[in-house]
Protein backbone atom coordinates (compact mmCIF):
# COMPACT_ATOMS: atom_id res chain seq x y z
CA UNK A 1 0.00 0.00 0.00
CA UNK A 2 1.33 3.48 -0.89
CA UNK A 3 2.69 5.99 1.63
CA UNK A 4 -0.53 7.93 1.20
CA UNK A 5 -1.95 5.33 3.58
CA UNK A 6 0.64 4.80 6.27
CA UNK A 7 -0.47 4.66 9.88
CA UNK A 8 1.80 6.63 12.22
CA UNK A 9 -0.30 6.32 15.36
CA UNK A 10 -1.98 3.43 17.08
CA UNK A 11 -4.68 4.39 19.55
CA UNK A 12 -5.05 1.42 21.87
CA UNK A 13 -8.33 1.72 23.74
CA UNK A 14 -7.45 -0.80 26.41
CA UNK A 15 -10.83 -0.72 28.13
CA UNK A 16 -14.00 1.36 28.09
CA UNK A 17 -14.27 1.00 31.86
CA UNK A 18 -13.72 4.26 33.73
CA UNK A 19 -14.43 5.56 37.21
CA UNK A 20 -15.51 8.93 35.80
CA UNK A 21 -18.67 9.87 33.92
CA UNK A 22 -17.63 12.84 31.78
CA UNK A 23 -20.49 14.46 29.93
CA UNK A 24 -18.44 14.72 26.71
CA UNK A 25 -16.84 11.28 26.84
CA UNK A 26 -15.77 10.18 23.37
CA UNK A 27 -16.48 6.52 24.06
CA UNK A 28 -19.53 5.33 22.16
CA UNK A 29 -22.87 5.84 23.83
CA UNK A 30 -23.32 2.05 23.85
CA UNK A 31 -19.80 1.47 25.21
CA UNK A 32 -21.07 -1.08 27.72
CA UNK A 33 -21.67 -3.55 24.87
CA UNK A 34 -17.94 -3.63 24.15
CA UNK A 35 -16.26 -5.51 26.96
CA UNK A 36 -12.50 -6.03 27.27
CA UNK A 37 -11.79 -8.77 24.81
CA UNK A 38 -8.05 -8.63 24.26
CA UNK A 39 -5.54 -10.16 26.61
CA UNK A 40 -1.93 -9.13 27.07
CA UNK A 41 -0.62 -11.34 24.28
CA UNK A 42 -3.27 -10.02 21.86
CA UNK A 43 -2.33 -6.42 22.55
CA UNK A 44 1.38 -7.12 22.23
CA UNK A 45 0.75 -8.72 18.86
CA UNK A 46 -1.30 -5.69 17.79
CA UNK A 47 1.60 -3.41 18.79
CA UNK A 48 4.05 -5.53 16.80
CA UNK A 49 1.87 -5.62 13.72
CA UNK A 50 1.16 -1.91 13.95
CA UNK A 51 4.85 -1.11 14.20
CA UNK A 52 5.53 -3.25 11.14
CA UNK A 53 2.95 -1.20 9.25
CA UNK A 54 4.78 2.02 10.12
CA UNK A 55 3.31 3.10 13.46
CA UNK A 56 5.75 5.06 15.64
CA UNK A 57 3.39 6.64 18.18
CA UNK A 58 1.26 4.68 20.62
CA UNK A 59 -1.54 6.08 22.74
CA UNK A 60 -2.59 3.93 25.66
CA UNK A 61 -6.07 5.12 26.40
CA UNK A 62 -9.62 4.05 27.14
CA UNK A 63 -11.80 4.48 29.21
CA UNK A 64 -9.23 4.48 31.91
CA UNK A 65 -6.18 2.46 30.82
CA UNK A 66 -4.66 2.17 34.30
CA UNK A 67 -7.55 -0.15 35.21
CA UNK A 68 -5.68 -2.76 33.15
CA UNK A 69 -3.52 -4.81 35.45
CA UNK A 70 -1.22 -5.72 32.58
CA UNK A 71 -0.36 -2.12 31.73
CA UNK A 72 3.23 -2.70 32.90
CA UNK A 73 3.67 -5.54 30.42
CA UNK A 74 2.14 -3.45 27.64
CA UNK A 75 4.45 -0.50 28.30
CA UNK A 76 7.45 -2.79 28.37
CA UNK A 77 6.40 -4.40 25.09
CA UNK A 78 5.84 -1.03 23.45
CA UNK A 79 9.26 0.16 24.53
CA UNK A 80 10.91 -2.92 23.12
CA UNK A 81 9.39 -1.93 19.76
CA UNK A 82 10.75 1.61 20.16
CA UNK A 83 7.25 3.10 20.03
CA UNK A 84 6.82 6.59 21.47
CA UNK A 85 4.28 5.75 24.14
CA UNK A 86 1.82 8.16 25.67
CA UNK A 87 -0.44 7.23 28.57
CA UNK A 88 -3.74 9.10 28.51
CA UNK A 89 -5.26 8.93 31.95
CA UNK A 90 -7.83 10.55 34.18
CA UNK A 91 -5.29 9.89 36.92
CA UNK A 92 -7.86 8.44 39.24
CA UNK A 93 -6.99 4.86 40.11
CA UNK A 94 -3.24 5.50 39.90
CA UNK A 95 -0.65 5.28 42.67
CA UNK A 96 2.69 7.03 42.72
CA UNK A 97 4.49 3.68 42.94
CA UNK A 98 2.79 2.38 39.86
CA UNK A 99 3.52 5.54 37.93
CA UNK A 100 7.17 5.28 38.96
CA UNK A 101 7.31 1.73 37.63
CA UNK A 102 5.85 2.93 34.29
CA UNK A 103 8.76 5.34 34.14
CA UNK A 104 11.37 2.67 34.60
CA UNK A 105 9.64 0.46 32.02
CA UNK A 106 10.08 3.18 29.41
CA UNK A 107 6.81 5.10 29.19
CA UNK A 108 7.53 8.36 27.32
CA UNK A 109 4.75 10.81 28.14
CA UNK A 110 1.76 11.15 30.43
CA UNK A 111 -1.37 13.07 29.55
CA UNK A 112 -3.66 14.03 32.41
CA UNK A 113 -7.03 15.60 31.78
CA UNK A 114 -8.72 18.12 34.03
CA UNK A 115 -12.18 19.49 33.46
CA UNK A 116 -11.80 23.01 34.86
CA UNK A 117 -9.66 25.01 37.30
CA UNK A 118 -11.69 24.51 40.47
CA UNK A 119 -12.95 21.38 42.12
CA UNK A 120 -16.72 22.02 42.05
CA UNK A 121 -16.97 22.95 38.37
CA UNK A 122 -14.43 20.32 37.31
CA UNK A 123 -16.12 17.54 39.26
CA UNK A 124 -19.50 18.59 37.90
CA UNK A 125 -18.31 17.78 34.37
CA UNK A 126 -16.54 14.56 35.38
CA UNK A 127 -19.56 13.44 37.38
CA UNK A 128 -17.27 12.44 40.21
CA UNK A 129 -14.96 13.90 42.86
CA UNK A 130 -11.68 13.81 41.04
CA UNK A 131 -10.12 17.25 40.68
CA UNK A 132 -7.76 17.36 43.66
CA UNK A 133 -6.51 13.89 42.93
CA UNK A 134 -5.85 14.77 39.31
CA UNK A 135 -3.65 17.67 40.35
CA UNK A 136 -1.73 15.40 42.67
CA UNK A 137 -1.16 12.91 39.85
CA UNK A 138 -0.05 15.71 37.52
CA UNK A 139 2.55 16.73 40.11
CA UNK A 140 3.83 13.16 40.43
CA UNK A 141 4.19 13.00 36.66
CA UNK A 142 6.68 15.88 36.74
CA UNK A 143 8.39 14.78 39.95
CA UNK A 144 9.10 11.40 38.38
CA UNK A 145 10.69 13.08 35.37
CA UNK A 146 8.00 12.50 32.75
CA UNK A 147 6.92 15.16 30.30
CA UNK A 148 3.39 16.24 31.16
CA UNK A 149 0.57 16.99 28.76
CA UNK A 150 -2.39 18.71 30.38
CA UNK A 151 -5.60 18.27 28.45
CA UNK A 152 -8.70 20.35 28.99
CA UNK A 153 -11.83 19.88 26.91
CA UNK A 154 -13.49 23.26 26.41
CA UNK A 155 -17.21 24.07 26.37
CA UNK A 156 -19.56 26.82 27.44
CA UNK A 157 -18.98 26.27 31.17
CA UNK A 158 -15.18 26.61 31.15
CA UNK A 159 -14.34 28.66 28.05
CA UNK A 160 -14.20 31.76 30.21
CA UNK A 161 -11.42 30.24 32.34
CA UNK A 162 -8.64 29.91 29.77
CA UNK A 163 -6.36 32.40 31.59
CA UNK A 164 -6.70 30.40 34.78
CA UNK A 165 -6.17 27.12 32.95
CA UNK A 166 -2.95 28.44 31.42
CA UNK A 167 -1.79 29.64 34.85
CA UNK A 168 -2.51 26.23 36.33
CA UNK A 169 -0.62 24.50 33.51
CA UNK A 170 2.35 26.77 34.18
CA UNK A 171 2.20 26.09 37.90
CA UNK A 172 2.27 22.36 37.12
CA UNK A 173 5.17 22.88 34.64
CA UNK A 174 3.20 21.16 31.89
CA UNK A 175 5.17 20.65 28.69
CA UNK A 176 2.09 20.75 26.52
CA UNK A 177 -1.36 22.20 27.10
CA UNK A 178 -4.19 21.01 24.94
CA UNK A 179 -7.17 23.33 24.92
CA UNK A 180 -9.42 21.13 22.87
CA UNK A 181 -12.89 22.33 22.15
CA UNK A 182 -15.48 19.62 22.47
CA UNK A 183 -16.11 17.55 19.34
CA UNK A 184 -19.81 16.93 19.17
CA UNK A 185 -19.95 13.18 18.72
CA UNK A 186 -20.77 10.41 21.24
CA UNK A 187 -21.69 11.76 24.70
CA UNK A 188 -20.90 15.31 23.70
CA UNK A 189 -23.63 15.15 21.07
CA UNK A 190 -26.09 13.90 23.68
CA UNK A 191 -25.15 16.91 25.80
CA UNK A 192 -24.65 19.40 23.01
CA UNK A 193 -27.29 21.81 24.18
CA UNK A 194 -25.58 22.21 27.54
CA UNK A 195 -22.03 22.29 26.12
CA UNK A 196 -22.03 24.26 22.86
CA UNK A 197 -20.59 27.74 23.42
CA UNK A 198 -21.39 30.98 21.62
CA UNK A 199 -19.17 32.56 18.99
CA UNK A 200 -18.33 35.40 21.38
CA UNK A 201 -17.12 33.01 24.10
CA UNK A 202 -14.94 31.21 21.61
CA UNK A 203 -13.47 34.33 20.17
CA UNK A 204 -12.32 35.56 23.51
CA UNK A 205 -10.85 32.19 24.50
CA UNK A 206 -9.03 31.97 21.21
CA UNK A 207 -7.41 35.35 21.74
CA UNK A 208 -6.34 34.47 25.27
CA UNK A 209 -4.79 31.20 24.17
CA UNK A 210 -3.04 32.80 21.19
CA UNK A 211 -1.38 35.25 23.58
CA UNK A 212 -0.33 32.42 25.88
CA UNK A 213 1.01 30.45 22.94
CA UNK A 214 3.17 33.39 21.94
CA UNK A 215 4.41 34.09 25.44
CA UNK A 216 5.24 30.47 26.26
CA UNK A 217 6.86 29.49 22.97
CA UNK A 218 9.77 27.15 23.58
CA UNK A 219 8.67 26.36 27.15
CA UNK A 220 5.14 25.04 26.91
CA UNK A 221 3.37 24.08 23.74
CA UNK A 222 -0.14 25.55 23.78
CA UNK A 223 -2.61 24.05 21.39
CA UNK A 224 -6.08 25.46 20.82
CA UNK A 225 -8.41 23.26 18.81
CA UNK A 226 -11.35 25.16 17.32
CA UNK A 227 -14.71 23.41 17.31
CA UNK A 228 -15.78 22.77 13.75
CA UNK A 229 -19.25 24.11 14.56
CA UNK A 230 -17.62 27.53 14.36
CA UNK A 231 -15.15 26.97 11.55
CA UNK A 232 -15.89 27.61 7.92
CA UNK A 233 -14.58 24.25 6.83
CA UNK A 234 -14.42 20.98 8.70
CA UNK A 235 -11.31 19.42 10.17
CA UNK A 236 -9.40 16.72 8.43
CA UNK A 237 -10.90 14.23 10.84
CA UNK A 238 -8.18 11.74 11.91
CA UNK A 239 -6.07 13.20 9.05
CA UNK A 240 -8.35 11.32 6.70
CA UNK A 241 -10.15 8.00 6.99
CA UNK A 242 -7.73 5.07 7.21
CA UNK A 243 -4.77 7.28 6.43
CA UNK A 244 -2.68 7.96 9.54
CA UNK A 245 -4.44 6.35 12.51
CA UNK A 246 -5.54 2.95 13.64
CA UNK A 247 -7.82 2.76 16.65
CA UNK A 248 -8.32 -0.61 18.30
CA UNK A 249 -11.35 -0.87 20.57
CA UNK A 250 -11.35 -2.83 23.84
CA UNK A 251 -13.08 -5.76 22.19
CA UNK A 252 -10.54 -5.83 19.36
CA UNK A 253 -12.16 -4.00 16.45
CA UNK A 254 -9.65 -2.23 14.21
CA UNK A 255 -11.12 1.17 13.36
CA UNK A 256 -10.21 4.34 11.45
CA UNK A 257 -11.53 6.48 14.34
CA UNK A 258 -12.95 6.24 17.86
CA UNK A 259 -16.58 6.11 16.78
CA UNK A 260 -16.45 4.30 13.43
CA UNK A 261 -17.99 1.13 14.85
CA UNK A 262 -21.17 3.05 15.60
CA UNK A 263 -21.75 3.69 11.89
CA UNK A 264 -24.31 1.27 10.46
CA UNK A 265 -23.58 -0.72 7.34
CA UNK A 266 -19.84 -1.05 7.87
CA UNK A 267 -18.33 -4.27 9.11
CA UNK A 268 -15.14 -3.84 11.12
CA UNK A 269 -12.77 -6.75 11.53
CA UNK A 270 -11.48 -7.95 14.83
CA UNK A 271 -7.72 -8.12 15.33
CA UNK A 272 -8.22 -11.51 16.93
CA UNK A 273 -9.35 -12.96 13.62
CA UNK A 274 -6.70 -11.68 11.26
CA UNK A 275 -3.48 -9.76 10.80
CA UNK A 276 -3.66 -5.99 11.15
CA UNK A 277 -1.96 -5.52 7.81
CA UNK A 278 -4.73 -7.32 5.96
CA UNK A 279 -7.37 -5.30 7.80
CA UNK A 280 -5.59 -2.02 7.13
CA UNK A 281 -4.94 -2.67 3.44
CA UNK A 282 -7.85 -4.78 2.31
CA UNK A 283 -10.88 -4.52 4.56
CA UNK A 284 -13.89 -2.89 2.89
CA UNK A 285 -14.52 -0.73 5.97
CA UNK A 286 -11.02 0.81 5.97
CA UNK A 287 -11.36 1.44 2.25
CA UNK A 288 -14.92 2.77 2.42
CA UNK A 289 -13.95 6.45 2.64
CA UNK A 290 -10.41 6.44 1.32
CA UNK A 291 -9.65 8.49 -1.75
CA UNK A 292 -12.33 10.42 -3.62
CA UNK A 293 -14.53 7.80 -5.24
CA UNK A 294 -17.05 7.91 -2.37
CA UNK A 295 -17.32 11.70 -2.35
CA UNK A 296 -20.56 13.44 -3.23
CA UNK A 297 -20.84 17.04 -4.33
CA UNK A 298 -19.87 19.62 -3.16
CA UNK A 299 -16.71 17.76 -2.05
CA UNK A 300 -16.14 15.93 -5.33
CA UNK A 301 -15.27 19.12 -7.19
CA UNK A 302 -13.92 21.13 -4.26
CA UNK A 303 -10.30 22.26 -4.02
CA UNK A 304 -10.16 21.44 -0.35
CA UNK A 305 -10.96 17.76 -0.77
CA UNK A 306 -7.30 16.76 -0.38
CA UNK A 307 -7.00 18.98 2.71
CA UNK A 308 -10.00 18.03 4.84
CA UNK A 309 -11.15 14.86 3.01
CA UNK A 310 -14.74 16.02 3.32
CA UNK A 311 -14.66 16.21 7.12
CA UNK A 312 -15.91 13.74 9.71
CA UNK A 313 -17.88 10.68 8.59
CA UNK A 314 -19.33 10.15 12.04
CA UNK A 315 -20.50 13.74 12.32
CA UNK A 316 -22.06 13.44 8.86
CA UNK A 317 -23.93 10.34 9.96
CA UNK A 318 -25.05 11.58 13.36
CA UNK A 319 -26.43 14.79 11.94
CA UNK A 320 -27.89 13.54 8.64
CA UNK A 321 -28.18 9.74 9.02
CA UNK A 322 -25.88 9.35 6.02
CA UNK A 323 -22.16 8.85 6.59
CA UNK A 324 -21.33 9.46 2.92
CA UNK A 325 -22.33 13.12 2.67
CA UNK A 326 -20.27 16.28 3.11
CA UNK A 327 -19.71 17.03 6.79
CA UNK A 328 -22.50 19.49 7.75
CA UNK A 329 -19.87 21.57 9.58
CA UNK A 330 -18.75 22.78 6.12
CA UNK A 331 -20.39 26.02 4.95
CA UNK A 332 -20.73 24.46 1.50
CA UNK A 333 -22.74 21.49 2.78
CA UNK A 334 -26.44 21.46 1.91
CA UNK A 335 -27.00 20.35 5.51
CA UNK A 336 -25.11 23.25 7.05
CA UNK A 337 -28.40 24.63 8.40
CA UNK A 338 -28.25 21.95 11.10
CA UNK A 339 -25.06 23.55 12.45
CA UNK A 340 -26.48 27.06 12.17
CA UNK A 341 -29.53 25.97 14.12
CA UNK A 342 -27.35 24.54 16.91
CA UNK A 343 -25.38 27.80 17.07
CA UNK A 344 -28.62 29.74 17.23
CA UNK A 345 -29.73 27.55 20.09
CA UNK A 346 -26.45 28.25 21.92
CA UNK A 347 -27.29 31.96 21.94
CA UNK A 348 -30.43 31.41 23.97
CA UNK A 349 -29.46 28.31 25.96
CA UNK A 350 -28.76 28.91 29.60
CA UNK A 351 -26.56 25.87 30.12
CA UNK A 352 -28.46 23.05 31.57
CA UNK A 353 -28.87 19.52 32.63
CA UNK A 354 -26.35 16.92 31.65
CA UNK A 355 -26.79 13.31 30.90
CA UNK A 356 -23.77 11.67 32.49
CA UNK A 357 -21.97 8.84 30.79
CA UNK A 358 -23.55 5.58 31.98
CA UNK A 359 -24.21 2.16 30.50
CA UNK A 360 -26.96 2.04 27.89
CA UNK A 361 -27.74 -1.16 26.10
CA UNK A 362 -28.46 0.36 22.69
CA UNK A 363 -27.69 3.74 21.22
CA UNK A 364 -30.71 5.97 21.53
CA UNK A 365 -31.28 8.92 19.28
CA UNK B 1 20.40 33.32 19.43
CA UNK B 2 22.18 30.20 20.61
CA UNK B 3 25.65 30.72 22.06
CA UNK B 4 28.54 28.82 20.49
CA UNK B 5 29.79 27.68 23.88
CA UNK B 6 26.42 26.39 25.14
CA UNK B 7 25.79 22.66 25.31
CA UNK B 8 22.48 21.74 23.72
CA UNK B 9 20.58 18.73 24.98
CA UNK B 10 17.36 17.27 23.58
CA UNK B 11 14.38 17.92 25.82
CA UNK B 12 13.20 15.01 27.93
CA UNK B 13 10.10 14.67 25.78
CA UNK B 14 11.99 14.14 22.52
CA UNK B 15 13.30 10.80 21.30
CA UNK B 16 15.14 9.84 18.11
CA UNK B 17 14.05 6.78 16.19
CA UNK B 18 15.08 5.26 12.91
CA UNK B 19 12.23 4.82 10.45
CA UNK B 20 12.65 1.73 8.29
CA UNK B 21 9.94 2.83 5.86
CA UNK B 22 11.70 6.00 4.79
CA UNK B 23 15.25 5.20 5.92
CA UNK B 24 15.28 8.51 7.81
CA UNK B 25 15.52 9.36 11.46
CA UNK B 26 12.46 10.76 13.19
CA UNK B 27 12.45 13.02 16.20
CA UNK B 28 9.36 11.99 18.13
CA UNK B 29 7.59 13.99 20.81
CA UNK B 30 4.03 14.03 22.12
CA UNK B 31 1.57 13.67 19.24
CA UNK B 32 4.15 14.75 16.70
CA UNK B 33 7.31 13.92 14.88
CA UNK B 34 9.91 15.67 12.77
CA UNK B 35 11.49 13.90 9.82
CA UNK B 36 15.23 14.54 10.03
CA UNK B 37 17.47 14.87 7.02
CA UNK B 38 20.89 13.26 7.46
CA UNK B 39 22.55 16.47 8.73
CA UNK B 40 19.73 17.16 11.18
CA UNK B 41 19.95 13.57 12.42
CA UNK B 42 23.69 14.02 13.04
CA UNK B 43 23.08 17.26 14.93
CA UNK B 44 20.26 15.82 17.01
CA UNK B 45 22.38 12.80 17.93
CA UNK B 46 25.09 15.14 19.23
CA UNK B 47 22.63 17.11 21.39
CA UNK B 48 23.46 15.18 24.54
CA UNK B 49 24.50 18.05 26.76
CA UNK B 50 28.16 17.05 26.45
CA UNK B 51 29.14 18.89 23.28
CA UNK B 52 29.22 22.63 22.76
CA UNK B 53 27.63 24.09 19.64
CA UNK B 54 31.15 24.92 18.52
CA UNK B 55 32.22 21.29 18.90
CA UNK B 56 29.17 20.08 16.98
CA UNK B 57 30.01 22.41 14.10
CA UNK B 58 33.60 21.21 14.10
CA UNK B 59 32.55 17.59 14.07
CA UNK B 60 30.13 18.04 11.19
CA UNK B 61 32.44 20.28 9.16
CA UNK B 62 34.92 17.44 9.24
CA UNK B 63 32.34 14.85 8.27
CA UNK B 64 30.82 16.91 5.47
CA UNK B 65 34.08 18.28 4.04
CA UNK B 66 34.58 19.87 1.54
CA UNK B 67 31.32 21.67 2.38
CA UNK B 68 32.24 25.18 3.57
CA UNK B 69 32.37 25.48 7.35
CA UNK B 70 30.15 28.56 7.24
CA UNK B 71 27.44 26.52 5.53
CA UNK B 72 27.67 23.79 8.18
CA UNK B 73 27.53 26.36 10.96
CA UNK B 74 24.46 27.91 9.39
CA UNK B 75 22.75 24.51 9.17
CA UNK B 76 23.53 23.72 12.79
CA UNK B 77 22.31 27.08 14.06
CA UNK B 78 19.09 27.01 12.12
CA UNK B 79 18.26 23.45 13.14
CA UNK B 80 18.97 24.22 16.80
CA UNK B 81 16.71 27.26 16.52
CA UNK B 82 13.92 25.05 15.15
CA UNK B 83 14.35 22.69 18.08
CA UNK B 84 14.36 25.52 20.62
CA UNK B 85 11.26 27.08 19.12
CA UNK B 86 9.40 23.81 19.56
CA UNK B 87 10.64 23.33 23.09
CA UNK B 88 12.67 20.30 22.03
CA UNK B 89 16.03 21.51 23.28
CA UNK B 90 17.57 22.70 26.49
CA UNK B 91 20.93 24.39 26.70
CA UNK B 92 23.31 23.71 29.54
CA UNK B 93 25.83 26.44 30.27
S1 LIG C 1 -13.78 11.21 28.99
FE1 LIG C 1 -14.09 10.96 31.20
S2 LIG C 1 -15.55 9.26 31.39
FE2 LIG C 1 -14.72 9.17 29.29
S3 LIG C 1 -13.00 7.77 29.44
FE3 LIG C 1 -12.17 9.84 29.72
S4 LIG C 1 -12.16 10.17 31.95
FE4 LIG C 1 -13.49 8.40 31.54
S1 LIG D 1 -17.04 20.86 0.29
FE1 LIG D 1 -16.10 19.02 1.12
S2 LIG D 1 -13.95 19.16 0.50
FE2 LIG D 1 -14.86 21.21 0.23
S3 LIG D 1 -14.40 22.29 2.13
FE3 LIG D 1 -16.45 21.36 2.38
S4 LIG D 1 -16.07 19.38 3.32
FE4 LIG D 1 -14.09 20.11 2.54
Amino acid sequence: MSDEYRPYTLVAELTYRCPLRCVYCSNPVDYARHTDGLDTADWLRVFREAEALGVVQLHLTGGEPVLREDLEALIEGARALDLYTNLITSGIPLSRERLASFRSLGLDNVQVSIQDVMAPSSDRIAGSRAFERKLEVARWVKELGFPLTLNVVLHRENLGHVEEIVALAEALSADRLELANTQYVAWALVNRRALLPTAAQLDRARRVSAAAQQRLRGTMEVLFVMPDYYSEFPKACMDGWGRRFIVVSPDGLALPCHAAHTLPGLHFDNVKHGPLETIWCESPAFNAFRGEAWMPEPCKSCERRTIDFGGCRCQAFYLTRNAAVTDPACVLSPDHGLIEAARQQALSASGGDFEYRAPRSTARK
Amino acid sequence: MIALDSRPRLAAKARIRFDRKTARYLLLYPERGLVLNPTAADIATLCTGEHTVHAIVERLAEKYAPQPRAQVEHDVMSFLATLAERGLMQTDP
